[in-house]
């Protein structure tokens, strides 16, 4: 099963994510992250905007490419992929 | 008067109480997250805090033991099928009496939720919350979820109902300078007065379209800006396309409105049905951005004046409140307290607040300001804090 990474900032807010190894099923991007929201409910709203797509400074990758489609999600994840969701670094 | 102080800052949410030592500041809530406002219920106690994610979007937060935990709650989003006609910065060629083009439409998202507004006692609860790209969103259950008021979202002078079509008028709004640090050009909801006397009595404030009024709930709306100028267009008393930093309305006279723009202070005492300009640019009184009013004489009003416009500090170097309390016809200015050298201070459109005879300001240069005598005389109640976006006595 592919498996998912995320910045450290995300623990901050699902601290029930920190320090397990999570899989999830393989399928689209779309599908990866309605998986995680089913492990941690709000999940979506903080890297997703309310139509679906990815929020401006969020970057998610398939093992090491971007995500092409930021609208829908329809990128593949294969079974031995890694999902890595990390955001944009900014100061101040 | 009330003895504690809610502060939405740039890093976080900071909670002042009033004891025998003075006023001290609470160990700082969501730390490092940008507050773009935060107020207390005066209903039930409730603490509402707006929060700014920078990479994770707009959240809301609550707290039912005054400030003590704070518990996220479902903002408000935009439902399916929600779209806006996009605007986009004016370029130097911009002709504004050129024929409209054809409409380009972007589905809405939440980049800001820019204020809240709480019902009457009688509204069990009923909130507000304006937000950027320009909708209004209500809550009947006290925050747990949130409707957009279709009526405002779909109005002729936004392009009608793109829920079911194309538009079928010109949309009319601007975008708010505020919401280029999203990206975009669109406009933003910033002020929501709710009349005391009448719930379903609104005025809302966009920036930038102007004022709008509904006296039926929400169900319609109606512009309210005749009297006010733009004197950066060709046409200053165009209907749409007003620029008002933060309307506010007296509580006890809420027919008595105060608005302040880039164009200058204005007021109306009929329901904001006519607006005049009341401002002294000799005096200093003109821009800038937060406007209180007295609890009970809606003549009585006070703002923060700044140098307009491209600079946006204070005036010469010192820092002042002016009030009125003819209506805007006089002011007198108060500097007693405040810093008359190398000042730089500007406070936003929500980081002024009035208590009874007390107020309290603060500034993007983090500093805040206490008045115990109806703006007279002012002591600093701190110099290091973030940048301050709003101060709400509690």
């Amino acid at each position: 099963m592919p498996v998912v990474e995320m910045t450290s900032h995300l623990y901050r807010f699902f601290p029930q994510l920190q320090g397990r190894t999570i899989s999830v099923p393989a399928g689209s991007v779309a599908e990866v992250l309605r998986a995680l929201e089913t492990i941690a409910p709000g999940f979506s709203d903080y890297v997703l905007d309310e139509q679906g797509a990815l929020r401006r400074h969020v970057t998610v990758s398939v093992n090491d490419t971007l995500v092409i489609d930021r609208m829908h999600l329809s990128d593949r994840v294969p079974e031995d992929g890694t999902v890595y969701i990390f955001q944009a670094l900014s100061g101040g | 008067m009330s003895d504690t102080l809610l502060l939405g800052t740039r890093k976080g949410t900071v909670i002042l109480d009033r004891n025998t030592a003075g006023w001290r500041p609470r160990a700082i809530a969501h730390a490092g997250v940008p507050i773009c406002y935060a107020a207390r219920d005066p209903r039930d106690g409730t603490l509402w805090a707006s929060l700014d994610h920078g990479h994770w979007g707009t959240k809301l937060s609550r707290s039912r033991d005054a400030g003590a935990s704070w518990e996220e709650v479902t903002p408000p989003r935009f439902p399916k099928g929600a779209r806006y006609i996009v605007k986009y910065l004016p370029t130097p060629d911009f002709d504004p009496n050129a024929p409209a083009g054809e409409p380009e439409y972007a589905d809405a998202t939440v980049f800001k939720i820019w204020t809240l507004a709480f019902g009457n006692a009688d509204q069990s609860g009923r909130l507000y919350a304006g937000t950027i790209p320009g909708g209004l969103f209500v809550s009947d259950d006290g925050g747990d979820s949130w409707a957009l008021n279709r009526p405002l979202w779909n109005h002729e002078s936004r392009g009608g109902d793109l829920f079911i079509g194309e538009a079928t008028s010109e949309n009319r709004w601007a975008g708010t300078p505020a919401s280029a640090d999203y990206g975009v050009f669109e406009p933003g909801i910033h002020s929501i007065v709710v009349d005391p006397s009448a719930g379903d009595h609104l005025h809302v404030a966009v920036s930038t379209a102007g004022v709008l009024e509904s006296s039926d709930g929400g169900q319609s709306w109606t512009g309210r800006n005749r009297g006010m100028l733009m004197d950066y267009l060709p046409n200053p008393a165009a209907e749409w396309g007003h620029d008002p930093h933060c309307v506010t309305a007296c509580p006890g006279q809420p027919d008595h409105l105060w608005q302040q723009n880039h164009c200058g202070v204005f007021y109306s005492d009929d329901g904001a049905r006519n607006w005049r300009k009341v401002s002294v640019p000799e005096a200093g009184v003109h821009f800038g951005f937060p406007v209180v009013a007295d609890a009970h004489d809606g003549r009585t009003a006070w703002v923060v004046p700044a140098r307009a416009d491209s600079e946006r500090m204070a005036i010469d170097g010192g820092l002042f409140v002016a009030r009125t309390s003819d209506g805007g016809q006089s002011w007198q200015t108060f500097r007693d307290g405040l810093p008359q050298d190398n000042a730089y201070d500007i406070v936003l459109r929500h980081a002024l607040d009035i208590a009874g005879e007390r107020l309290c300001f603060g500034s993007t240069t983090g500093n805040l300001y206490l008045s115990e005598d109806r703006g007279e005389s002012w002591r600093c109640l701190g110099n290091n804090f973030p940048p301050i976006y709003s101060v709400r006595f509690g």
